[in-house]
């Protein structure tokens, strides 16, 4: 009894230290949030042509669900930490590459790449720079999404009467929601069971208000979240939370953006992956669904980046390199985009292959002045992302500016960029 | 023969050693270091393990924030609602069931089934059962009540259940009047809405527990004290009031605690049921503790509430514990 209780071990270690034998030798893990519908299969096309260039890979897709990377980044800083990093991740530009990866020497400089693949050419010097530390480039940016843009159902607009320009000031927006107070129509679209597309209304009207400068201060300091420009913002955000549909915090993103389609509200001020639910939905872009950028945002583009990092001691260094010399060609990046719903990272890409949203995405994106956003992690570290979301979900409720913008200063001062 | 000797004296302490060393360092040891870490300005991704000044910053910083305010008084409500329904609840069941209607043995693993499920399954299907849009209100609209109460004049009965932002029986008023201006509450302390659809959740999930508990006990009740209890003149009210229910304290005193620390502790079911909820309206100190580790790289203040959470456990279980002890002894 007791020997081949014994034996019975000894065969189970055996076999846990042979593995499997068919697993060949060369991999690649790639860790990303992309689990949706069109998510999943932009990443597809990347993973798939980066299989059909090398067959003898095997590529790991370790895509964990969740909005913005919510459930994500907590099992990526875990492995991080723990010494077992993903050969290569998906992050956003800004304090999260830095603050998360950058800083801690998690990710390496992929420099040497780009010199390689004349990608200094390619990618335009701003953006470079919003992925480099000391001159070194540390991510292969991917896709551009733009989170200032303000949706609306045409159709509704029409039947109301209601003419729309290409461009729409906050009182313009205030006037027309007032129109529709009586009527079972929402006049404005929130789904914000993940607190942080409010969080893009808000900041949306942050920047609407206080300008690209002033808004760009808020994450060197030289703004002060207390400033009366700034609780102005707040005050204008919270009449606009006055218009929302009543099931907004039962609802997700793209549950509000379903819900503009079916023409149960009107305006819906969110990021163009929003474009790509519409699109789903079977809507016609400049039929049934129109946009305009979020009011008072004219001139600014509030930019979302996804881009791949290279893990340093990656372990296995080479096909990860290959992975992102595939990432940055043309071809792969404008096959992923039309899926995604957003814009090359190169500048040379064919624009005659997107349609007309994201081709006024183009035009927006090289006439504005790009700045970031904190709800996505790029203006400012970790710990304010969090402080800005919990502030932002004591307001929805509250509404009380005077509380809300103390906090904001006070997790300014102690996360160490605020005055 | 010293050797031989020494080590048949120290038999006993030899054997437990390992799991004392295990102990030591992978129990107390990890306490000990997260207080530790709850001392320090770490609140990066960069270890940063010097000291805070002054060192208790993190908990007054901790203290003063309106998420962790609203996170002590949802434990304190939850906690509340969910043992008064659970312990009732499981009483109920367990009463119903040693009446030797028919059928008992069905019941009794119908009733206790739930308990097999994980929290995070119970979670995800009261989330749907309670979702405003598809779950149960539209059987207030399908039972004709909506048609009902419209035709009386009155509003539809369209709850939002998790989503409602609501705290009702506030009592700061009443608090500020005890305490004038002694803490900056920043939350109205009263009972969020949001809160009682989750604890029916969990009363479902542990009320099963509870009435095996009970169960157990009543089996352990002598036949001859319901008889002379009888003969005395009791009715069935009286003989469970005055009678059983007395008897069955110490089962009801274990049974709280176990329930306690499933409380005090609780995650899983909320965090897929509700989240953080509107307003912190459904959030807990252990989504608390993981938001700010994993997801705000705050290390400190992770710490901190955890640390705070240990306490909180602590105050339950040691007086247990000493009461256990004592009456083992005697």
């Amino acid at each position: 009894m007791r020997t081949s209780l014994l034996l019975l071990i000894i065969l189970l270690l055996s076999s846990c230290q042979s593995g499997d034998p068919t697993r060949s030798e060369k991999q690649i893990e790639v860790f990303t949030w992309w689990t949706s519908g069109s998510e999943a299969s932009a990443l597809e096309t990347v993973l798939e042509t980066y299989q059909n260039r090398y067959p003898d890979v095997e590529v790991i897709n370790a895509s964990i669900a969740g909005g913005g990377g919510s459930a994500a980044r907590p099992v990526l800083q875990t492995r991080l930490v723990g010494g077992n990093p993903p050969d290569t991740w998906q992050t956003h530009h800004g304090a999260e590459l830095m603050g998360q990866y950058v800083m801690p020497g998690f990710a390496a400089s992929v420099k040497d790449l780009y010199d390689a693949e004349g990608w200094y050419e390619l990618f335009s010097p701003s953006l470079i720079e919003m992925v480099s530390k000391d001159s070194e480039p540390y991510l292969v940016v991917l896709n551009l999404h733009r989170s200032n843009t303000l949706w609306y159902n045409k159709h509704v607009l029409a039947e109301h009467g209601i003419p729309m320009g290409d461009a729409l000031s906050i009182e313009e927006l205030f006037r027309i929601a007032e129109e529709f107070q009586n009527t079972e129509i929402a006049p404005l679209c929130m789904g914000d069971t993940g607190i942080w597309a409010t969080g893009i209304m808000f900041e949306n009207t942050l920047a609407g208000t206080i300008g690209a400068e002033r808004y760009q201060g808020l994450w060197n300091g030289s703004t002060r979240f207390t400033d009366s420009d700034v609780m102005e913002a707040v005050r204008t955000y919270g009449r606009l939370l006055n218009y929302q549909n009543d099931d907004h915090a039962a609802l997700s993103w793209d549950q509000a953006a379903d819900k503009m389609a079916e023409g149960a509200c009107v305006f819906y001020s969110m990021g163009d992956w929003v474009y790509g639910e519409l699109i789903r939905d079977g809507l016609q872009e400049n039929i049934d669904f129109g946009w305009v950028a979020h009011p008072g945002t004219e001139g600014i583009h509030i930019l979302v980046t996804d881009g791949f990092t290279l893990a340093r001691n990656a372990p296995h260094p080479e096909e990860t390199l290959n992975m992102l010399r595939i990432m940055g060609e043309r071809v792969v990046q404008e096959d992923f985009n039309l899926i995604k719903g957003s814009i090359c990272a190169r500048n040379d890409c064919d624009r005659s292959r997107f349609g007309p949203y994201l081709q006024w995405a183009m035009d927006e994106y090289a006439k504005s002045v790009a700045v970031p956003t904190a709800i996505h992690g790029s203006a400012a570290p970790a710990d304010f992302q969090q402080s800005l979301n919990d502030a932002l979900t004591d307001f929805v409720v509250r509404r009380d500016a005077e509380a809300f913008t103390e906090m904001l200063a006070r997790e300014a001062r102690a996360s160490g960029f605020g005055m | 023969m010293v050797n031989a000797n020494w080590l048949s004296r120290h038999k006993g302490f030899l054997i437990l050693l390992p799991s004392l060393i295990l102990t030591a360092i992978f129990i107390y040891g990890f306490i000990g270091t997260s207080f530790f870490f709850s001392l320090t300005n770490w609140r990066t991704l960069a270890v940063d393990l010097s000291l805070r000044d002054p060192i208790w910053q993190t908990y007054a910083d901790m203290l003063a924030m309106p998420r962790f305010q609203a996170d002590l008084r949802n434990t304190v409500v939850f906690t509340v609602l969910f043992i008064g329904l659970a312990v009732s609840v499981g009483l109920g069941l367990a009463i119903l069931l040693d009446r030797q209607i028919a059928g008992k043995g069905f019941f009794r693993n119908t009733f206790l089934f739930p308990y097999a499920l994980s929290f995070i399954v119970t979670g995800v299907v009261w989330r749907w059962i309670f979702n405003p849009e598809t779950g149960i209100n539209l059987f207030f609209n399908f039972l004709g009540i909506n048609r009902a109460l419209e035709a009386a004049g009155m509003n539809p009965l369209e709850p939002g259940w998790t989503t409602d932002p609501a705290v009702v029986f506030s009592v700061n008023q009443l608090l500020s009047q005890i305490w004038p201006g002694g803490m900056g509450f920043q939350i109205e302390w009263g009972i969020p809405v949001a809160l009682i659809p989750v604890a029916i959740a969990a009363t479902w999930q542990l009320s099963g527990f509870v009435m095996a508990m009970y169960l157990g006990g009543l089996g352990g009740i002598s036949p001859q004290i319901r008889d002379a209890a009888r003969i005395d003149g009791a009715g069935d009210l009286r003989l469970y009031r005055s009678v059983i229910i007395p008897m069955l304290n110490p089962i009801t005193i274990s049974t709280v605690i176990i329930l306690l620390h499933v409380s005090l502790k609780i995650f899983d079911l909320v965090f897929a049921m509700s989240g953080v909820g509107p307003g912190f309206a459904t959030d807990v100190p252990a989504i608390f503790v993981f938001e700010m580790m994993f997801k705000a790289a705050r290390y400190n203040l992770g710490a901190a509430a955890s640390i705070v959470m240990l306490i909180a456990s602590s105050l339950v279980i040691v007086p247990y514990l000493i009461h256990t002890f004592k009456h083992r002894e005697s």
